[in-house]
């Protein structure tokens, strides 16, 4: 009796979401929005400094949100090494010698490396842009990774801890060097947008797939150095 | 102008901080963090001042303005919280800078997190944007939530999973309600929507939408029945953690569940919504203090009178709805001074309690014997902080439950005194067992560690700051009713 | 009736199965899963929504690329501590040997 509630109330739960859900849903798309934020968008493009939109909200419009998200990057990436273990990085049995693999890799790497490239550039005016190309690029770490080459900026050092706040504190340096120069926190200065823009999209993609690269890695773990059972 | 440069150093000092932590060990971080928070704590007051004196104003981020760019709305109450927030959390930092052992490696990662933490509370104070706040909460959980999960064995990791679960599932419910009011109106300021509501015909849509945002903050805020997962994660947290999530954390995700209800909730709310989320907020009270009462372990003491307290917050809901506007002011009033109270409380008894855990060695309540003979200092102030916590006059926490007092009374809503008074005695009765644990005798001699003095000092300030709160609560309540079209001093 | 509304309602199911995923199961990873479902859920009606009426609208798509990188972080934050949980406790749910009032994340 107990295990068919256990299954049942959940399932009514869900169920009643869905249909509320629904209900809201066909409610809302039968009426007009009465903001047109599109066409708002639309206007100001010119002055945003790259063509597509898109990127042009992440980095110029609501900037801010994407600061605070590369926060948030930066903030897992600072839990998960704390709770990695140097000796964890440098396990053998997570070694592979398939000579497949080596062989994929020389081939992969390369053209990885290129698909990432041409990701941030496209951000530009098509889909793409910074932390799509820092996915790619993170793909190729974990790829090198597991292909057994050890990748030794990512022992929990000073180098890693640069390069997961390097995109951040780019990005935070041009927010607040325009609100020294006399405008809000975050607007950049006439004339300088684009190139700004692109310096922060750089340098963010290489911190995003530092900061993914650095979760895979610490995400195994062995009894090496495990933390006692402190207590305050 | 000074504005200006007082909201880029608001914005721009916790997270330059924490950067520049991430690269230093915690040793170091200890220094570097001191100076920052007296800069942050600085232009925290300073911000308030001049808020004071000239009123709140908008703040569009990178120049922009609202419905295209994001706003930040720097009233009298965000820049009252954002003051806490300042005293508060430098003062837990500034214990956490001699509680924690420099010796541990995974600490240097205690100062990162804790200026990213305060960056999310800043974000939430002032964010005027539905899909900010999003993202400011999250900034906060994750940054909470590696907090307690730091170096921490298996308990520790199993109550910051649960936290992590509980916080990502609130923010979710809340993000599907933002998705649900884009859908309806095609903006996201919080302003904009209120004004569009009142010429809004169809109502189903914005309904829902608010009924997933307010679950979900209420999950994030503990209220009783959500709160399973805040007294693990409060309880096995380093003290000056769980002072800082008791404290500041919790209040966040509620004063984001407060500011929708007072913009939209005229229109979205109805009576029985109100007496829901206000009898839950009831029900919070009596049943955490019950529990807090039964507690074997200090700190779970602590993190389950947190449930109670946070309990009172709610009765925000149903005294501003559809009642006379002296007796929604009351409530709005009893409500920031609860907050404020509160915080300082709870972060004056979680460092305090932090100290007795440190001096008996023991976690357990009654680990306590012969504290008061001992180390009657330690149990000073968490005796004053249990004062405010009562609700005994002069504290904040009495002005604060008369000030809902009132408005119970002034809105004819009587049920809530019994709430009211029921929840005092019974947290008269927690802070009594901690004491009558502490008296009991013991063998004559003294075998206790003695916390460094700056360790006890600083509990005591937060204490009296909470019990001397409604001496000056007129200044303040006045500071906080600016709104942005009300400038100019009172 | 718009093909992107589709996306929309299709959101609403994936939120649905999603929660009762997120209730009914215990094992930690599966969990996470499920949490992941409402999150595209949440990430199609929003996109979905917002164009309904007049053609695509940049904003839902830039809240939505930054909503996936959030959820991203929260996700892999977890793993890596489910891993650790699991290699200190051997457990795979919260709930396997605890003794207080559990709902907690469960609800």
């Amino acid at each position: 009796m107990k295990r068919i509630l256990a299954v049942t109330l959940p399932l009514l739960a869900s169920m009643a979401l869905v249909l509320l859900l629904g209900a809201s849903l066909w409610s809302i798309a039968g009426s007009q929005t009465p903001v047109n934020l599109p066409e708002l968008l639309a206007g100001k493009m010119n002055e945003s400094g790259v063509n597509h939109p898109v990127t042009a909200v992440l980095l110029n419009f609501r900037s801010y949100d994407t600061l605070l998200e590369i926060a948030v990057l930066v903030i897992a990436g600072i839990t998960g090494i704390s709770m990695a273990r140097t000796a964890s990085l440098e396990d053998p049995e997570l070694r592979t010698s398939d000579s497949l693999l080596y062989a994929l890799q020389r081939w992969f790497i390369p053209l990885m490396l290129l698909l990432a490239g041409y990701l941030l550039w496209a951000g530009a005016d098509r889909p793409g842009g910074a932390f799509q190309a820092g996915a790619v690029l993170a793909g190729c770490g974990v790829l090198m990774r597991l292909g057994g080459i050890p990748l030794g900026f990512l022992r929990p050092g000073l180098l890693l801890r640069v390069g997961l706040g390097l995109g951040f504190a780019v990005f935070l340096l041009v927010a607040v060097l325009s609100a020294m120069a006399g405008e809000a926190f975050l607007a950049y200065p006439p004339g300088m947008t684009k190139p700004l823009i692109i310096t922060i999209e750089t340098v963010l993609t290489f911190s995003i797939a530092m900061v993914l690269l650095a979760l895979f890695v610490s995400a195994p773990v062995n009894d090496a150095g495990a933390p006692g059972e402190d207590d305050s | 102008m000074i504005t200006a440069w007082l909201m880029a150093g608001l914005l721009f000092t916790p997270l330059a901080w924490a950067v520049l932590c991430l690269l230093l060990d915690f040793s170091r971080g200890r220094l570097v963090s001191c100076l920052g928070i007296t800069v942050q704590v600085l232009v925290s007051l300073g911000l308030w001042v001049a808020v004071a004196r000239e009123g709140g104003f908008l703040y569009g981020l990178g120049g922009w303005e609202a419905p295209l760019g994001i706003e930040l709305r720097v009233d009298g109450l965000a820049v009252t919280f954002i003051l806490l927030t300042a005293i508060v959390a430098g003062a837990c930092g500034l214990h956490a800078s001699v509680y924690l052992a420099p010796d541990n490696a995974w600490y240097r990662y205690f100062w990162p997190l804790f200026w990213f933490l305060w960056a999310g509370l800043n974000g939430v104070w002032l964010g005027g944007d539905l899909f900010n706040l999003y993202v400011g909460l999250e900034l906060l959980s994750l940054s909470a939530v590696g907090l307690v999960a730091l170096g921490g064995g298996i308990n520790a990791l199993r109550a910051s999973l649960r936290y992590l679960l509980a916080a990502l599932l609130g923010s979710m419910a809340y993000l599907l309600g933002v998705a649900l009011m884009y859908g309806q109106f095609g903006t996201l300021s919080i302003a904009g929507i209120a004004s569009l509501l009142p010429e809004t015909q169809a109502l189903v849509g914005p309904g829902m939408a608010m009924a997933l945002m307010l679950s979900g903050l209420a999950l994030k805020t503990a209220l009783f029945p959500l709160h399973g997962w805040l007294p693990p994660a409060h309880g096995i947290a380093k003290s000056p953690v769980s002072a800082l999530l008791s404290a500041l954390v919790v209040k966040a995700s509620f004063y984001i569940a407060a500011r929708l209800w007072l913009e939209f909730g005229h229109e979205l709310g109805s009576t029985a919504v109100a007496q829901l989320i206000g009898g839950l907020g009831g029900a919070a009270v009596i049943w955490g203090s019950w529990l807090a009462c039964r507690q074997s372990q200090l700190k779970q003491v602590v993190a389950y009178s947190s449930v109670a307290q946070i309990g009172y917050l709610f009765l925000l809901f149903p005294l501003t709805f559809a009642v006379s506007d002296t007796a929604s002011l009351q409530a709005q009033q009893g409500m920031t001074l609860q907050v404020v109270s509160h915080a300082l409380a709870k972060a004056a008894m979680f460092l305090a309690a932090g100290n007795l855990i440190l001096a008996t060695g023991s976690h357990q309540v009654a680990g306590l014997a012969g504290v008061s003979h001992f180390l009657p200092f330690s149990l000073f102030s968490f005796g004053l902080a249990g004062v405010s916590l009562m609700g005994m006059p002069p504290s904040g926490g009495f002005a604060a439950k008369w000030m809902l007092l009132q408005a119970s009374l002034a809105s004819g809503q009587w049920w809530w005194i019994v709430v009211l008074v029921a929840g005092s005695l019974l947290s008269a009765a927690y802070v009594f067992r901690i004491y009558q644990a502490s008296f009991v005798a013991k063998t004559g001699v003294d075998d206790f560690y003695h916390p460094p003095g700056s360790l006890e000092v600083i509990p005591l300030l937060l204490a009296l700051m909470s019990l001397g709160l409604a001496l000056v609560a007129e200044p303040l309540l006045s500071v906080m009713a600016l709104s942005l079209e009300t400038g100019g001093a009172p | 009736m718009t093909p992107s509304l589709l996306y929309a309602f299709a959101g609403a199911g994936l939120c649905g199965i999603g929660m009762f995923g997120f209730i009914q199961l215990r094992h930690l990873l599966r969990k996470l899963l499920a949490f992941n479902l409402i999150g595209s859920g949440t990430f199609l009606v929003l996109v979905g929504l917002a164009q309904h009426g007049q053609g695509p609208d940049a904003v839902p798509q830039a809240l939505v690329l930054t909503g996936i990188v959030v959820s991203i972080a929260a996700t892999a934050l977890a793993i890596v501590l489910i891993r650790r949980y699991f290699h200190l406790s051997g457990h795979t749910s919260l709930e396997a040997d605890d003794s207080d009032s559990g709902q907690g994340g469960a609800e």
